[in-house]
């Protein structure tokens, strides 16, 4: 048996970089330090069926093609395509995401990562108030307190608590006694057991109690009894620990992001960091999902100026969310082809946005059979990034960590698939 | 292929060239005394200027906060896009366009050399694979050492060997270029809300002063030879007052030997956007210009090069490393602020800003930069730098080169344009010095190849030069830059002709090849190896404690340099 | 005045955007001229002609022209984008962006309006007759300079997120409201005779908006000042009983103010 040390893990945003991996006849058997959502990434326990040839629908049936076949087919679809949308990329590295905007520009299509179904509007409201933030060593060594927002680590990031809120810090030397937990979440989480202070909100009313809080900060009280659901008495109770804050974090997720009003949630809870810091030092960071989302936002951006929602129509460069994002594309009708790569959104996407999906040619890279590759004309299978091809991930915070190959597979990597097509498109453009 | 530059008017400081007539021949990327005029491609260069690639050893161009400014104002990529064409990227972005747009945009203006100015070490992955994407240009990246814990600690302790141990060990990982420095001890301040005031103010918890850690590192910078000196933003950026702040940074290093293995540098201190620190007064109502003092201290001092950071006038984007400077804005502006601390390394901040030329600070703020160039009597002492994006975008250089060329652009400008506030403030007005092209080559040419250690291969077009030349349509002998000064300005700004490592890149001002990729120049230093294993035990050990990513994930791979160019230094 | 028809032919299922029909990109044209402008098919360009009838007399300048649309364009974007002077009627629903950056002239949209109506307005009037989605008036991305000039009128009923960073000009929404109208407003006038579901002048830090209906949900933020009759706002005369008040305090230094009718907000006040 062979052991693999400091394997990064492909699995969520909190980017592990200390996984031992053995491997027995160039495969993963065992995992150390790995959550047991990662184990199971590495070891496959979930069962997934695995790709091992392109496929192509042919009278409601999968028939098995070649590499070369299923890339001309793929280049032919999106070439001819007056409107693509390229969608996913979360779940792969940054060259191949760079090698994807290529593409997009190339056909002229439009580009979304995951986040524009997860995080979006934090980006959006980032780009509205700002982004305060800190990398996570910052959080282990200074924080005394510590805020999680709609959000639930203890399932979605299992290693996220251990990391910050209970390892011991350079200036907090006893770790969780070192520092105040509070929770906000309408829902008694496993995460909120754990907090001294839980604020059990009102569905939907973040905004409502962050505009509370942040008046008081600013000194003004508070005139109604109660605001989403919590007493006065404990919204100022809550302030007060957030203005004494040496070093405050705010981490927020999916349940403050998706509630109503999306970004303008963020957008008030950045203002209310912002505010704090003239206390204390207060930042901030997004509990992002797919291990590499944030790197797409980041290839997207310093290629074309605009983190997602990225549409080439013109030639240049556009972006709207609401217009420009996969979802709008596909309920507004416009997307005449899609790509899929990286992601699933077969099982997350609304039925608005899957019909559309049904109506048009769609292009799946994708290493397992999914939702999404049932609903696939033609299947072009990676080989998994972080197992079995390397490249660079972003984790949430925006920190790069170059992603291991731990075994060897016969399959074409996201990159190598992309540049492919990209050759073939252009090939394609040149002969018309 | 081989190229013969002919008949332009050459200005090559470094080989004390002044507008002679003078062909420039050039054989596999380099610079050669001859060619064979039968086989070459000939560039017709009658009538026109022609000097090495033009240099700018400040920019902010790649990397996490640089990103940020692009990623969180979208309404600043809207105003100003490029469109796919053959052989080249599309891109947005007005003050921090897109890499590839980064990339043409220099090259446009015959510039080929640009330097990062910050790189935090823990991100570092993020500026090269930047550089990946940034075509054409050759460069460099600098990462922050002024507010780093191991560097405090070892110099609070008085180690100055296991410092210098650790800042080459930190170069190799990061693949990094040179010592910057920004807010010393002040961005550790920012760590928990608070900032530092003077040299002489110590960090939290690390008890050391700014005097400590410029003194320290000088040291280190000229045991380990590199070939730049130390690069230092100072204390108290955009404070009203804080030129004595930045006089007494000016003295720290003064007495230090220069020590570079490589290139010919004498000086031991590089003060980066010195129009950020010449302000007078005690707050924005009484601030005043005191440029005149800080251009009197560089022309009586030998031991440093500046460069300006001029304002162009222009809405912006600010970033910087000095965290709580931003946040200070931030609150001056109300504008949306960005911020990241960087774990026992360093911090950074982003703020738009709106340099209104008929506002009071701004037009203050442009003389002020303008006095520096004007009144530093040896253009040897000077870079040109807007200290892109913050004082304005590269793009605007073709216009800082007019307005030092031309009194007469100044004037209008100052009349017309400006608040009174630039002629109240500052000296300005009265100013009639022009640059001549000799001058304005060593500010953008040969005085920054020199201060970073490259003059041996860049800013000169002497035999052994790489073959990065750029050629303008100005005609100094019909032309004159002093009234002609729109022309002057279009002519930069859209450079004829420019090669980089012998290819043509651009062609009347637009990009048409991309050539090869530009080097990424790097520090591999050479060390005893004793005091360098001892420091690198002990980081690894402070890691596990202390750091958010493994040990050995931190180094930056080769992958990332597409043309990994290292220097190499000897410790003494 | 002038008149040019443009009758729709089919509207295609990827959405055209046609920011060329202006008065001020027809003006001093043939009408063969105005048929080969170019609009946008997805990603490819194609001449106005292709999807659009061109009919009727053109004129030197922009202000001699009005432009009708004969027809539902509800695939069409970007009608009327940064027109200055003229007229422009649409004959039934629009896709996004309807007078987006106008500067001056008028511009009646008889039907629909999709979202970004009148984004980043610096004059002019923009009237939509029907419903309007969400962002009407509103600044473009990333921006804190929204619309600073000009009227809107929205007879129907429009989404969330309306009046977002007004920095001046006026609007008025006839119908109800989603959530969020006026927030991070500036300046400007805001007046939504419906109702309105909640976040009415979210983070505002300056500016008026009166509403005349009922606010389901009201935000801690506003400190109640009290009753006012017949308010003055923008110079006119607004008459009814009005609670006021001042805010969103959740700002620093915010001085907005919000209106709400007596009749049917009792539960907003403290």
């Amino acid at each position: 048996m062979e052991i693999v040390k400091n394997v990064v893990c492909p699995f969520c945003g909190t980017l592990c970089d200390d996984i031992i991996c053995k491997v027995e006849n160039n495969e993963i058997v065992g995992t150390i330090n790995a959550c047991r959502i990662g184990h199971s990434k590495f070891v496959h326990t979930e069962g997934a069926m695995r790709y091992k040839k392109p496929m192509i629908r042919k009278d409601g049936e999968f028939m098995e093609i070649s590499y070369d076949e299923a890339i001309d087919k793929a280049a032919q679809i999106l070439a001819e395509s007056k409107r693509p949308l390229m969608y996913g990329w979360s779940c792969t590295e940054c060259e191949a995401q760079a090698v994807g905007m290529e593409l997009a520009e190339e056909t002229k299509a439009v580009i979304d990562n995951t986040a524009s179904v997860c995080h979006g509007p934090s980006v959006l409201a980032l780009q509205d108030v700002g982004y305060p933030i800190c990398t996570f060593g910052e959080v282990k060594n200074r924080a005394d307190v510590v805020v999680y927002w709609g959000c639930n680590p203890m399932h979605a990031h299992p290693r996220h608590l251990s990391r910050h809120v209970f390892a011991r810090g350079f200036f907090r030397e006893r770790g969780r006694p070192d520092r105040t937990l509070i929770v906000v979440d309408p829902r008694e989480s496993d995460t909120a057991k754990l907090a001294d202070i839980h604020l059990q909100l009102d569905f939907d009313r973040d905004y409502e109690l962050l505009d509370a809080m942040r008046a008081v900060l600013l000194g003004h009280e508070i005139h109604y009894d109660e605001v989403a659901g919590i007493p006065k008495e404990l919204i100022y109770e809550a302030v007060e620990v957030l203005k004494k804050a040496q070093f405050g974090i705010l981490f927020f997720g999916m349940g403050i992001t998706h509630s109503r009003g999306k970004h303008r949630n963020i957008d008030i809870a950045i203002m209310m960091v912002e505010d704090l810091n003239d206390y204390g030092k207060f930042t901030l960071i997004p509990m992002r999902g797919h291990y590499n989302v944030t790197g797409f936002n980041q290839v997207a951006t310093w290629q074309s100026g605009y983190p997602f929602c990225v549409d080439f129509s013109l030639g240049y460069p556009r972006y709207n969310p609401g217009e420009t994002g996969a979802n709008d594309q596909l309920q507004n009708k416009e997307a005449d082809a899609m790509m899929v790569i990286a992601s699933d959104p077969g099982a997350h996407f609304p039925q608005r946005a899957l019909e559309t999906m049904a109506e048009i040619p769609v292009i799946a890279i994708e290493p397992h059979r999914t939702p999404t590759t049932e609903m696939a004309d033609l299947i072009i299978p990676p080989a998994i990034v972080g197992m079995e091809a390397e490249g660079t991930a972003y984790r949430m915070e925006g920190v790069p960590i170059r992603m291991k190959k731990v075994v060897d597979s016969e399959l074409l990597s996201d990159r190598e698939i992309l540049e492919k097509i990209v050759e073939r498109v252009k090939e394609i453009k040149a002969s018309k | 292929m081989e190229h013969i530059i002919k008949n332009g008017i050459v200005y090559d400081p470094l080989n004390k060239i002044d507008g002679e007539k003078k062909d420039i021949c050039i054989r596999d990327g380099k610079i050669v005394d001859s060619v064979n005029e039968a086989d070459a491609n000939v560039i017709d260069a009658s009538g026109k200027i022609v000097m090495a690639g033009g240099i700018d050893p400040h920019t902010h161009i790649a990397g996490a906060k640089v990103n940020v400014g692009r990623m969180y104002r979208p309404e600043d990529s809207k105003k100003d896009v490029e469109s796919r064409l053959a052989g080249k990227r599309s891109g947005s972005g007005f003050s921090v366009p897109s890499t590839f747009m980064t990339g043409y945009r220099y090259a446009q203006m015959g510039y080929t050399t640009a330097m990062e100015a910050a790189m935090p070490p823990l991100l570092s992955r993020h500026t090269h694979e930047e550089f990946i994407d940034t075509p054409i240009i050759d460069h460099a990246a600098y990462p922050l050492f002024g507010n780093n814990w191991f560097v405090m600690e070892y110099l609070k302790e008085g180690d100055v060997d296991s410092c210098a141990a650790y800042v080459s060990w930190l170069l190799k990982a990061t693949k990094g270029y040179t010592i910057k420095i920004v807010n010393p001890a002040g961005t550790e301040a920012w760590a928990w809300g608070g900032n530092v005031h003077g040299i002489h103010d110590p960090a939290p918890y690390f008890d050391i002063t700014a005097a400590e850690i410029i003194k320290g590192l000088a040291e280190v910078n000229e045991m380990l030879g590199l070939p730049h000196a130390i690069h230092l933003h100072c204390n108290d950026l955009g404070h009203p007052g804080n030129y004595e702040t930045t006089l007494a940074s000016f003295d720290v290093p003064k007495g230090i030997k220069p020590n570079p293995k490589t290139g010919s540098r004498d000086a031991v201190l590089y003060a980066t956007h010195v129009q950020f620190h010449s302000y007078g007064g005690t707050t924005w109502r009484d601030f005043v210009s005191e440029a005149g003092s800080i251009a009197d201290y560089v022309n009586k001092n030998d031991h440093l090069v500046i460069d300006v950071g001029q304002v162009t006038l222009d809405e912006t984007t600010t970033m910087t490393a000095d965290g709580p400077m931003e946040y200070d804005l931030h609150s001056i502006n109300g504008l949306k602020w960005a911020n990241c601390d960087v774990e026992l390394e360093t911090g950074s901040g982003v703020v738009p800003f709106l340099y209104t030329p008929g506002a009071p600070v701004p037009s203050v703020q442009w003389a002020i930069g303008m006095e520096l160039f004007l009144l530093i009597n040896d253009p040897g002492k000077v870079c040109l730098t807007t200290d892109s994006p913050n004082a304005g975008p590269f793009t605007r250089y073709p216009r800082v080169i007019s307005w030092l060329m031309s009194n007469q652009y100044r004037s209008n400008l100052i009349e017309n344009e400006l608040h009174k506030w630039a002629q109240r403030k500052s000296d300005i007005a009265t100013i009639e010095r022009e640059y001549s092209f000799y001058e304005i080559a060593q500010v953008t040419r040969s005085t920054p190849a020199q201060v970073l250690g490259l003059s041996d291969t860049k800013g000169h077009l002497g035999v052994g030069a790489d073959a990065d030349v750029a050629v303008y349509s100005f005609n100094p002998e019909t032309q004159d830059p002093s009234s002609d000064y729109m022309a002057l300005e279009e002519a930069i700004q859209n450079a004829t002709c420019v090669l980089k490592d012998g290819n043509i890149v651009v062609k009347d001002g637009v990009v048409v090849n991309i050539g090869i990729h530009g080097r990424t120049y790097w520090i591999d230093t050479q060390l005893e190896e004793g005091i360098y294993n001892e420091v690198v035990t002990d980081v690894e050990k402070k890691f596990k404690q202390y750091y958010s990513v493994n040990f050995q994930n931190y180094p930056v791979q080769e992958e990332y340099l597409p043309r990994s160019t290292p220097v190499n230094g000897v410790m003494l | 005045m002038s008149e040019i028809i443009l009758t729709p032919k089919e509207q295609p299922q990827v959405p055209l955007e046609a920011k060329n029909i202006t008065p001020d990109a027809f003006a001093g044209k043939t009408i063969d001229e105005i048929k080969e402008l170019k609009i946008w098919h997805g990603n490819i360009q194609v001449a106005l002609s292709e999807f659009f009838d061109v009919d009727g007399e053109s004129a030197e300048n922009a202000s001699e022209m009005k432009i009708i649309i004969d027809g539902d364009v509800y695939n069409t974007k970007r009608i009327g984008q940064k027109m200055t002077a003229g007229e422009i009627t649409v004959k039934g629903n629009v896709n996004m962006y309807v007078g987006v950056e106008m500067k001056g002239g008028k511009l009646t949209v008889e039907g629909n309006a999709a979202s970004w109506a009148g984004q980043d307005m610096e004059g002019g009037e923009l009237v939509i007759m029907g419903n309007a989605e969400d962002y009407v008036g509103a600044a473009y991305r990333g921006d804190w300079r929204g619309m600073s000039g000009g009227k809107i009128t929205v007879y129907g009923n429009v989404g969330s997120e309306i009046a977002e960073y007004m920095n001046g000009g006026k609007m008025i929404i006839k119908g109800n409201v989603a959530i969020m109208p006026g927030v991070h407003m500036n300046n400007g006038v805001l007046i939504i005779e419906g109702n309105v579901v909640a976040r009415v002048g979210g983070e505002m830090a300056g500016g008026t908006i009166v509403v005349k209906g009922v606010i389901n949900e009201f935000l801690a933020g506003f400190k109640y000042i009290g009753v006012e009759k017949e308010i003055e706002v923008d110079g006119e005369t607004i008459p009814g009983a009005f609670y006021k008040f001042k805010g969103d305090h959740a700002t620093k230094g915010a001085n907005g103010t919000v209106y709400a009718a007596v009749a049917g907000n009792g539960h907003i006040v403290p």
